[in-house]
């Protein structure tokens, strides 16, 4: 089982990524189960939302304690919370932000994971180029497709399809797809 | 069809396909997507020959709800905490007229204090109220209880409240195979009321009735709801020969065979029990898990057969009442009265509120069970701390205010000091 959790602010999209991010495991035939944290919804308070992703019948509804995958939409939350509580060695990180790790002070975090597998993308600079709106999710979703190959990009671009439909869709893919490819570009560059 | 859906959106689709004639709900908290998805497929004639009615009140969407079913039609609502309370009255209503109407309850926490989120203390305030009661494990099973609602509703002319755990279920995105038309269809015949305000036959429902009736109406109630003890099996193996998955019944037992220890509960959290009972399994406990899906009619005859064997049996369960302890416990302890070799019941109070139910706490209570039962109620996660603060407080200051707004300053106190 893969388990992925998501944090951010209201009117992110917190719990949509989570939605598209198991629709896009549906897509490839696997059980995946998205939800949020449970609350009264904010703009602007702390959200979190997970999804876990798996090739059997998921049966587990605690929260996710310990996620193969995180995703930080909200560098600001740092301050707020440990968002990296239970993060194994061997996960993921995913932050949204234009700054370094050294700058946000996440280096001694990233040092405990494995070469490569935290990374740091500008979600919301690729968002506003894209979609026009500072909504950083879907691009955040496309670099987490590269990073960590739990789903492809196709299964993620369909899953935006299907949630948004029109322009709006094609604004959200495209953004998602140049997320991605930063993420990818910089990986075989390295 | 397999779809990757929120469990509310999925349960509105089952529903559509039930063909209820009218819907009538408060769009207001607490209420869960589901009526909001059977609005909108109503406005856009997806779902024919349905009335949405936007009512002023849970207690007028009941009140609707029991007329519109009065009058003939298949007849749906949804609530959930406070909602239910406030249409109490016509809860009782429903049932005491022998009205076949499905209600979903998101299951949500009762104020005060205020809390929006998930435990059974809703459906726990109306479980004697004289309607069926039946707790969906998952999102798949909430869809297809609501299948298997209407036929038991209308079979026995006795209403259906289905127990969906809010936000765990209610808002989960997940797999979820969406049923053919046609096959609810052919699972659920059309709605032949037993009895018809109609214009044309005018009789009259709802009669007073006096100390020389009313003990016979409740006997009558009763023994519908034991008929429904056979229906209710039968219902879901028929639903298995159709659909080609187990759903409902009366309860589902899950590694239980040679097990030492017994686990009982409803709802969402057998999911999480089954994993931790795996895990425990494999660490050579011989620990089992029953699956309660029907609390009211409650299968006294067919728990006896599960639990009888075990040494120990632990109801889990999220609620209490209040001066009592576990309502399921005690209705479990029921089941076994008089029983030869009965297993010892242990009583624990878990996820109030909302408040998660993770494997590593089952873990430490259910091998505790094994090796330190506890008699009366244990509370899961219980912050020892923070409640002997607050007893400590009350005993020293008179004015030691309100006890909701006290453990809040304690908690943030704390979370204060832990920061720096």
């Amino acid at each position: 089982m893969f388990q992925v959790r998501i944090h951010g602010r209201g009117g992110q999209g917190v719990v949509t990524a989570a939605e598209l991010l198991s629709v896009a495991a549906f897509l490839e035939g696997k059980h995946a189960q998205a939800f949020p944290s449970f609350g009264s919804e904010r703009t602007g308070a702390p959200v979190v939302s997970f999804c876990r992703i798996d090739d059997k019948e998921i049966r587990l509804r605690e929260p996710i304690l310990e996620p193969d995958g995180l995703i930080v939409q909200d560098p600001t939350l740092f301050k707020a919370m440990d968002v990296f509580e239970g993060l194994r060695p061997d996960g993921y990180l995913l932050v949204n932000t234009n700054k370094g790790f050294d700058e946000l002070h996440l280096a001694e975090v990233v040092a405990k994971l494995r070469n490569g597998h935290a990374r740091a993308l500008p979600a919301t600079e690729l968002a506003l180029k894209h979609i026009g709106r500072p909504v950083p999710n879907v691009a955040l979703l496309g670099a987490f497709a590269a990073l960590t190959g739990v789903v492809h990009l196709h299964s993620v671009i369909t899953a935006i399809r299907q949630a948004f439909s029109g322009k709006l869709g094609e604004a959200n893919v495209a953004a998602a797809t140049a997320a991605h490819a930063a993420i990818a570009g910089a990986a075989a560059a390295a | 069809m397999l779809k990757q859906i929120e469990g509310s959106r999925a349960m509105a689709e089952g529903i559509a396909f039930c063909r209820p004639e009218v819907v009538c709900a408060y769009p207001i908290t607490p209420q869960t997507h589901i009526v909001e998805g059977l609005g909108e497929m109503v406005r856009t004639g997806e779902l024919k020959n349905c009335e949405f009615i936007n009512v002023e009140s849970e207690f007028a969407a009941l009140s609707v709800a029991i007329g519109a079913s009065a009058a003939g039609a298949r007849a749906y609502t949804a609530t959930a905490s406070q909602g239910l309370l406030f249409m109490a009255e016509a809860v009782y209503n429903a049932s005491g007229l022998g009205l076949p109407i499905v209600m979903t309850l998101g299951n949500r926490a009762i104020g005060a204090p205020i809390n929006i989120w998930n435990d059974h203390s809703d459906a726990m305030s109306m479980r004697d109220a004289g309607w069926m009661q039946l707790f969906a494990e998952t999102n798949q099973e909430a869809v297809d209880l609501h299948i298997q609602a209407f036929r038991l509703a209308e079979e026995l002319s006795m209403p259906v409240m289905v127990c969906v755990d809010g936000f765990i279920l209610t808002h989960a995105v997940e797999r979820i195979d969406i049923p053919d038309q046609a096959d609810v269809d052919a699972f659920l015949p059309a709605y032949e009321p037993v009895q018809v305000l109609d214009p044309e036959q005018p009789i009259s429902i709802g009669a007073m009735v006096g100390p020389d009736a009313f003990t016979e109406v409740r006997f009558l109630q009763n023994f519908k709801q034991n008929l429904a003890l056979r229906l209710l099996p039968e219902f879901a193996a028929e639903f298995k020969a159709r659909f080609g998955r187990e759903s409902g019944g009366l309860l589902r037992t899950y590694r239980a065979d040679d097990a030492e220890l017994l686990v009982v509960a409803m709802g969402s959290v057998n999911g999480t029990i089954k994993d931790t009972v795996d895990e425990m399994r494999a660490d050579g406990l011989r620990i089992g898990l029953v699956t309660l899906v029907s609390f009211r009619p409650f299968p006294t005859q067919a728990l006896r057969q599960a639990l009888v064997g075990a040494k120990h049996v632990v109801v889990i369960e999220k609620s209490i009442a209040i001066g009592m302890g576990g309502q399921l416990a005690n209705n479990v302890d029921l089941a076994l009265r008089n029983t030869a070799g009965a297993p010892q019941v242990h009583s624990v109070v878990a996820g109030l509120g909302g408040r998660p139910i993770t494997r590593p706490s089952l873990h430490k209570l259910l091998r505790r069970a094994l090796v330190q039962p506890w008699e009366g109620v244990h509370f899961l996660d219980l912050n020892e701390a923070i409640v002997a603060k607050e007893l400590h407080h009350v005993r020293k200051v008179r004015r030691s205010g309100p006890t909701a707004e006290n453990i809040l300053r304690y908690l943030s106190a704390g979370a204060q000091q832990a920061a720096e």
